[in-house]
Order: C-alpha cells, then structure tokens, then sequence
C-alpha cells in the first residue's frame, strides 16, 4: 500500500494558484525528497499534505482519503516538522515532546503513562533524555532541531513530513540529522516526505526525487534521473556539474565561464 | 530522569498548597482586619461554625460574629471570586496571544463597560431621577449595563477582527481591541465631557469597587466564574499546545481557531461578569499570571489553577489594604493593584526577553 497518493492537487492562496495539479506517490517506507526552485510549491505541498491548508484534488493517505479522516486521526498517521517551528518561552525539552501525544490524550484529558513512556522512549532514543528538564529555548540549533524531531516521533506516525529539516544546521549537524532520520525511517518502517534544499545531500538520503516548478511536477525518478545538469539548468537557472558519487550524484555549482576575471 | 521528574511533580503539588495556604491566609486576613479587629483563630472556627454541624466555640459576640459572617464574609468572597477570575482570564488571554503583556482587558471589556456605565450614571443624573448620593452604592442598572458593555464590546471586536479580511491571525484580533477599545473610549470621553456632573461617580466606578451589601454581587457572578473557571481549566492543556504555533497545534489534531476562540469566549465572559460587579480593577490580569509563571514555570497546565488560587488571595489582600489603610476611609481598589501593578509591569518589561505578537 501507498503512504501517500496525492492526485491533481491544486492550491490557490491569495488568488495566485501555487500547486497547478501535483501527483504524487510515495510508497511505505520510501523516502521521498521534493527539490525544486524558490517559490515552486515544495512547502505548500507538504502542508496540503499535512491538511494544514484546503486543496483541491484527491490525497490518500495509508489508503484513506484525507477527507475522510477527522483531525484526530491524521494526526496519528502523519506528524509534520515545519521549517523553523515556535520555540515556546520556558517550555522544557520533555514537556514539548509530550504535546507529540496530543492526538492520544482524550479531549480535555491528561497524558497518560503510556505517553510518558511513549516520549522518554523516543528521547533516549534521540541522546535528548539529558536534556529532558532544560528549556528548548536554551539549546543549540541541532539539539533544538531533534527536539523538534522528537516531537514529531512521540505522535507515533508512521508519515513523517520534514520541511527543510537542516536549513538552519552546519554540514556535521545536518549529516546527523539526516542520519538519524534515515536510522529511525529503517528501525521503525517510517515513511518520510522531505523538502530539501541541498540538491547534493537530498540526492545522498532520498530514494525518489520529485522536482517542482511552477507549481507542476517537472521531474520525478531516482536521483540519477532528476539531478541532470539539464534539468537543473532549465528549472533552477543554475550552472552545475554533476558529478558520480558512492551513493547518488553530487551537485557542484560552477562559476560561469564569460564572465571569468 | 524519573527523579527529576518525580521532583518536578513534588514542586508543581508544593505550589499548588502554598495557594491554596494563601488564599486561606488572606481570607482569614480579610475577615479578622477592619475598624473592629477581632483574633484571626476565632474569626477561622466562625468560618468553619458556617458548615452545618460544625459547632465551635470562638469567643466571639453576636456583634463581632454578624462582622465577620454578614459584613466582611460576602465581600471577602467577592473579593476571591475577582481576583481569581480576573487572573484566570489574564493567563488566558496571555496564552492565547502568546503575549505576555495581554490582559483580560484588552478585546474591549473596559472600554465597552466603562462606555456604558457612564452612559448610566450621566443619564441618570442628567434625568434627575437620582437615588441617594455617591457612597450609598451605585444603582442595580450599573452592574447590568457594565457587563452588557463589555460583553458587546468584545462581540464587535470579533466581528471585526473576523470581517477584517483573510488574516485570522489574534494579532488582528488584538488590532481590532485596540480600534473598538479608542473608538468606544472616544464616546465615553463625549459622554463624560456633556454631564460632568457624572465624572466622580464614574470616576469611583473606573478605580473599582468592592464595596457590597450582603451577598447579592457574588450570587450574580457566581454562575459566570463557574462556567468561565470550568471551560478555562478543562482546555488548559489545549493553551500549552496553542504555545508551539498554529501550524503544529493543527497538525497535532487540534482545530487551533476553534480552540482560540471557545477560551476568548469564557475568558471574557468570565471578565464582564468581574467587572460588572467590581469596575476596572487593573493589572490583576497581569500582575498573577506573570508571577506564577516566572515561579512555577511555563506550562498554562500549571499557571492557570495557579492564577485562580493566587489571583483570588491577592484579590482579598489587596482589598484589605484598601479598606484598612486610610480607615474609616477607602482607597478605592484598583488604586492599591496599580500601585503595586505599576512597579511590577516596570520589572516584567525588563526581564522579558522577547514580546512577541
């Protein structure tokens, strides 16, 4: 079965049409990276996806279209990390990841042990259980984005979306975070569905690429497939060499040749 | 980490009973301090002689037992049910803005109530149906057109904020307080500027006022601070999710519009019901929140009981100081919170790091 099929969505926001009829299939257990220029629809993919913003067309999720399911229920089959999530003032490490269990509690209810246990497990599991008593506020950039991270696993979905999960992480950072998302994506049979901007790190994790132009899909297969220099040149208006590495093609700006000092 | 944990949950429970000694303490305060000051042990066993088949000897006379049980109890009560509710609602509005410096005032409540208030007293006045003078208490229409006033006021602040265009961001909704806020202001300033005759009684209900005969004030809003206490502390777990942005909130199951709208909803309804019966008391809605979260921590599952039980006992304190230090005058209540409201809002702003809208 799918993790997702998405058919035709179209999004329109403020009367401008940023997703013009996206397809898109993601099979259990794939990892899918969405590429694509600035403005191309990749985050507003993700968040029709998500269900936090109405689109027209068909999306299913695990088999169930997302029209069907209550708030309740996606949220225990799809968790979602946004680009820079709010850092709440004085929230400590552990309270956030157990708002993860949110689609768990009963409403106007408490969190009950099983959710506790739900969230330690997933700390330890991500080196956070150090932290569980610190203020988000107070961490560094990567453990902040494990954190986030956390948050997502403790829902327990088996969909994860990640918007641009290392934006804001140095090359190391980004390395294990992507890692340990690759890590978790085999130990726990997770899907994930990715926005990523670094073509050359999208092309080492992902299994498909799909590249977004306009709002349409222009490309989509294996990395090889997607980062050509051609396809690259024509959506992205870049001059790059792709080059062969160990695990899929790596992406190297070059600078242009007229206009050399 | 289970130690840790077990610690945080001891320390939640200790402060959970240092409010609940605080309000005893300042209810007991409020009860034994006045013109007659009676011994604090024996107002307490006429308090607990007040549950059917408690009889205990207080030492007490009939005069002093009518004192603390007919005159000082219903406006200590009173003076609970504000404060808590006052300080409930400023937590709420708070967490819903992701605000720190919101208070229960701010979609319009004091501008509505106050506009309408004044448009009672002056046109009683001006009518010259008087009945009585400033200190034998405001007439029944007073506490009926302030809760209409705020009531209203919010309604067209939402109208507003919802009609102002696509954006449902609370930051529009606190936009529209604002111009609700000026414009109802403007209409109370005309109103107050034609019948200055009007201007001290309007001017003793603004400042805020405990003053009570018998239990009549707390049986009014008895109703709304149970219906605002239970929707407020059944979805404070709701707050804590609403803290982490709209976008998670929504994709964790939640309908975060919904949510913000049913506490703004019991979070004002809870607020006119206080200010129909005592004024403007300020900076209450500030000043216990704030507290409480910079000593029990950030989580609205902790901050709002908190405010309730901290809110009320300050309330009553507060009220005591008011009605004692100048005897036989009274200063009227919302002077004594600002006064000590100015000072804390001074260090508020300048140990918070970030105000954010």
């Amino acid at each position: 079965m799918n993790a997702l099929e998405a058919r035709g969505v179209r999004v329109t926001l403020g009367g401008a049409t940023i997703l013009d009829g996206v397809d898109l299939t993601v099979a259990a257990g794939e990892w899918v990276a969405v590429i694509g220029p600035n403005g191309a629809g990749k985050s507003t993919m993700l968040r029709a996806v998500g269900g936090l913003l109405p689109a027209a067309g068909a999306i299913s999720i695990f088999g169930t279209s997302t029209g069907r399911l209550s708030r309740r229920q996606r949220a225990r089959l799809v968790a979602t990390v946004a680009q820079s999530p709010v850092v709440p003032a004085g929230m400590a490490v552990l309270d956030y990841v157990l708002l993860g269990r949110t689609p768990y509690v009963p409403p106007l209810g408490r969190e009950s042990t099983a959710d506790l246990a739900a969230a330690r497990e997933v700390l330890t599991r991500l080196d956070l259980h150090r932290f569980a008593r610190r203020e988000l506020a107070t961490l560094s950039g990567g453990e902040r984005q494990r954190v986030f991270l956390a948050r997502a696993l403790a829902q327990g979905a088996p969909l994860l979306l990640l918007d641009e999960p290392t934006t804001a992480l140095d090359i190391g950072h980004q390395q294990e975070v992507l890692d340990l998302v690759d890590g978790l994506r085999r130990d726990r049979g997770l899907t994930v569905l990715a926005t990523m901007h670094d073509l050359s790190i999208a092309g080492e994790y992902a299994d498909r690429m799909v590249l977004l132009a306009g709002g349409r899909v222009a490309a989509s297969g294996t990395p090889r497939e997607v980062l050509t220099e051609e396809l690259l040149a024509t959506h992205y208006g870049a001059r790059v060499r792709v080059i062969e590495g160990d695990h899929g093609p790596l992406v190297v700006p070059v600078r242009s040749t007229a206009s050399g000092a | 980490m289970s130690k840790a944990l077990r610690a945080a949950r001891e320390r939640q429970a200790g402060w959970i009973v240092a409010g609940v000694v605080s309000v005893v303490v300042a209810a007991i305060a409020g009860l034994a301090f006045g013109p007659v000051s009676l011994p604090p042990g024996s107002v307490a066993a006429e308090v607990l002689n007040l549950i059917p088949g408690v009889h205990m000897h207080s030492g007490l006379d009939e005069r002093e037992i009518a004192i603390v049980t007919q005159i000082r109890l219903p406006r200590v009560v009173l003076a609970l049910l504000v404060g808590a509710m006052l300080a409930l609602a400023g937590g709420c509005y708070q967490g819903v803005f992701r605000n720190p410096l919101a208070d229960p005032h701010l979609l319009g409540v004091a501008a509505g109530a106050g506009l309408a208030v004044t448009a009672v007293i002056a046109f009683r006045i001006g009518s010259g149906t008087s009945g009585g003078d400033v200190t034998s208490g405001l007439p029944l229409t007073t506490p009926v057109a302030a809760f209409a006033g705020a009531v209203g006021a919010v309604a067209l602040t939402y109208l507003l904020g919802v009609a102002g265009g696509r954006d449902r961001s609370p930051a529009t909704l606190i936009l529209a307080g604002v111009a609700v806020s000026a414009f109802l202001a403007a209409g109370q300033t005309y109103v107050m500027q034609r019948n200055v005759d009007a201007i001290r009684e309007v001017y003793s209900w603004l400042l805020g006022r405990l003053a009570t005969a018998g239990w009549h004030d707390v049986l009014v809003i008895l109703p709304y601070a149970l219906v605002t206490g239970a929707v407020l502390l059944l979805f404070r777990r709701e707050l804590d999710v609403l803290s982490v942005g709209d976008d998670e909130a929504a994709s964790l199951g939640l309908h975060p519009q919904r949510s913000r709208y049913i506490l703004l909803a019991a979070a004002s309804l809870g607020t006119a019901a206080a200010v129909s019966v005592s004024g403007l008391i300020g900076f209450v809605g500030i000043i216990v929140p704030h507290t409480v979260r910079l000593l029990a921590g950030a989580s609205y599952r902790m901050i709002l009981p908190l405010s309730v039980l901290f809110g009320a006992a300050f309330l009553a304190f507060t009220d005591l100081v008011a009605r004692t230090v100048a005897s036989p005058a009274e200063i009227p209540i919302g002077v004594v919170t600002a006064f000590f409201g100015a000072p804390f809002f001074v260090l508020v702003l300048r140990t918070t790091k970030r105000v954010s809208l």
